[in-house]
């Protein structure tokens, strides 16, 4: 862990992570409300970090006031007034006007659209991946800079420049926060849902807390756009994607922290309730009559979800999803996972041969080379295989991936 | 706000176009100024050739500027031609750029760079 990273006095507790969820309710829409009142993001999004910093602070020793919400919007009011007397502007009239402590009422006409338009400024394609991601847990998901770094292992500094960066450019270029036009709409929704997806992806693989809560929050926003745009198939599907995976939480490593992969996992503690929820996502989804990558990607793990046994999962079914998911996504990486469920349907060998198509493109991907291991492993080369682990090894930086591949290793040289 | 469109092209590739195609590209593009007349700002301008640009450069250990033959980067992509839209924020500048008729050919680019506004907003 980087220094920096965890320089505030004490490790996150069970308390802090409530004050997050309420943080997170409330400080989206207050974004939303004061930039539209400023005309002004990154004052806007400034203040209500600072806002959130004093929040968690004063909360964590007077305990949390009756009304978060009031109590954040007024502390980010008072904090972009000061910013804009700083830049020498004029403050709007809207934003001083009701500055009393009863002014609770301001977050109190939310709604769930007014984060809409600014996630998708925050996900604008004239921006980077990287800060979109980071823009979007900031400014629409209420986490502080320290806490982004923390879940993406960068350094706090190096965070905050992205931030600064990304605001900029926003201001400065003119990106508009507002839901694109019916034509503009599918791509524009489907990065939103990829920046999701991508910050999910950076949190379920990590054991520590700031990877279970990134993911927590991941689905949260899934949710949002879901509840917020109910007639966009692809919404219910990311949401109903997550919720799968989320399901697997409990038994995707085990007491010491290591691992465990699907096929090993103990079924008994996948949360019951959480699948359910997601197949009723799903359904969802699918009675809108418009299929995409992650509606398909959710029914693959809705197969693996529903299968009551690894022996007992339905290969031909997967495969068959997977050949439709190629139609919409042809990346390499589809196609990867595409050869690892058809070795489970028609052997390593046929696996083999797809998974060599693709190992000039994917040649950095420790993934590959950790399924070329196992099938090598499965057809008897073992040299091969080893080598492959090696490589696998070598490429990936998570610690838990590691131990696996090590283990693999190790279990190798007894063969 | 306004935004300066910088057309590029790589003529490596344009050759490969044939000519009555460039022909029709041509009335795309009167077209396409035609549609969008009420966005351009100030003054555009179709330049002529990277083989007729001149570039004065800075001259080193405080010398005097010097004189060169031909434009100011080495990459294959050449500016062909600028305009100056007035619009209300990225996203229209986006549409407007994304009819350009030329987009349709591969080397093909528009950059779009907001103007310096030293009016005093943001």
């Amino acid at each position: 862990m980087n220094a920096s990273i965890d320089s505030s006095d004490r490790q996150p507790s069970a308390e802090d992570a409530a004050l997050a969820r309420i943080v997170r309710r409330e400080a989206g829409p207050i974004v939303a409300q004061l930039q539209h009142r400023l005309g002004n993001f990154e004052v806007a999004e400034e203040a209500v970090q600072e806002a959130i910093v004093i929040a968690l602070r004063t909360w964590r020793r007077d305990g949390v006031p009756a009304n978060p919400g009031g109590w954040l919007s007024l502390a980010a009011r008072r904090r972009a007034i000061d910013l804009m007397r700083k830049r020498s502007r004029e403050v709007p009239l809207a934003v001083e006007w009701d500055t009393e402590p009863a002014a609770g009422t301001w977050s109190g006409q939310r709604t769930g659209d007014e984060r809409l338009p600014m996630l998708f400024g925050c996900c604008h394609p004239a921006l980077s991946v990287e800060a979109r991601l980071a823009l979007t847990l900031r400014a629409v998901v209420g986490m502080t800079t320290q806490q982004i770094a923390s879940a993406f292992l960068v350094p706090e500094a190096t965070m905050a420049q992205r931030l600064v960066r990304a605001k900029r450019k926003i201001t400065r270029a003119g990106i508009p926060f507002t839901i694109p036009a019916s034509a503009d709409l599918a791509p524009r929704l489907d990065d939103v849902l990829t920046v999701i997806y991508l910050s999910y992806n950076a949190g379920y693989l990590e054991p520590s807390v700031a990877g279970r809560e990134l993911s927590d929050d991941d689905i949260w926003l899934a949710e949002l756009v879901a509840r917020a745009m109910p007639r966009e198939a692809e919404g219910w599907g990311l949401l109903a994607l997550l919720t799968f995976l989320s399901s697997r939480t409990q038994s995707r490593f085990d007491d010491q922290g290591r691992l465990v992969l699907l096929e090993d996992q103990d079924r008994a503690r996948w949360d019951g309730v959480a699948i359910s929820r997601a197949d009723g996502y799903l359904a969802t989804a699918a009675a809108l009559g418009h299929p995409g990558r992650f509606q398909l990607q959710a029914a693959i793990a809705g197969c693996h979800g529903n299968a009551r046994s690894w022996a007992e999962t339905d290969w031909l079914q997967i495969v068959t999803l997977y050949d439709l998911l190629l139609r919409f996504d042809s990346s390499p990486v589809i196609r990867l996972n595409h050869a690892i469920a058809l070795s489970h349907l028609s052997g390593p060998e046929a696996a083999l041969a797809e998974v060599d198509q693709i190992a000039d493109r994917l040649s950095g991907y420790h993934l590959l080379h950790a399924t070329r291991a196992q099938l090598l492993t499965a057809l008897g080369d073992h040299a091969a295989a080893r080598a492959a682990n090696e490589r696998a090894l070598a490429l990936t930086h998570n610690p838990a991936e590691q131990q696996l591949l090590r283990a693999r290793l190790g279990s190798d040289l007894l063969n | 706000m306004k935004y300066v469109l910088m057309y590029t092209n790589r003529p490596d590739l344009d050759a490969a176009v044939p000519e009555e195609r460039r022909a029709e590209v041509y009335q795309a593009i009167y077209g396409w100024f035609e549609k969008h007349g009420h966005v351009m700002a100030d003054g555009g301008a179709e330049l002529q050739g990277p083989e007729t640009a001149t570039t004065v450069k800075y001259g080193s250990n405080g010398g005097e500027p010097v004189v060169v033959d031909g434009p100011f980067s080495e990459a294959k992509e050449n500016v062909g031609g600028f305009s100056i839209i007035d619009v209300p924020d990225l996203d229209a500048a986006i549409a407007v750029v994304k009819e350009w008729p030329s987009l349709q050919y591969p080397g093909v680019a528009v950059e779009i760079r907001p103007i310096v506004d030293h009016s005093g907003g943001m």
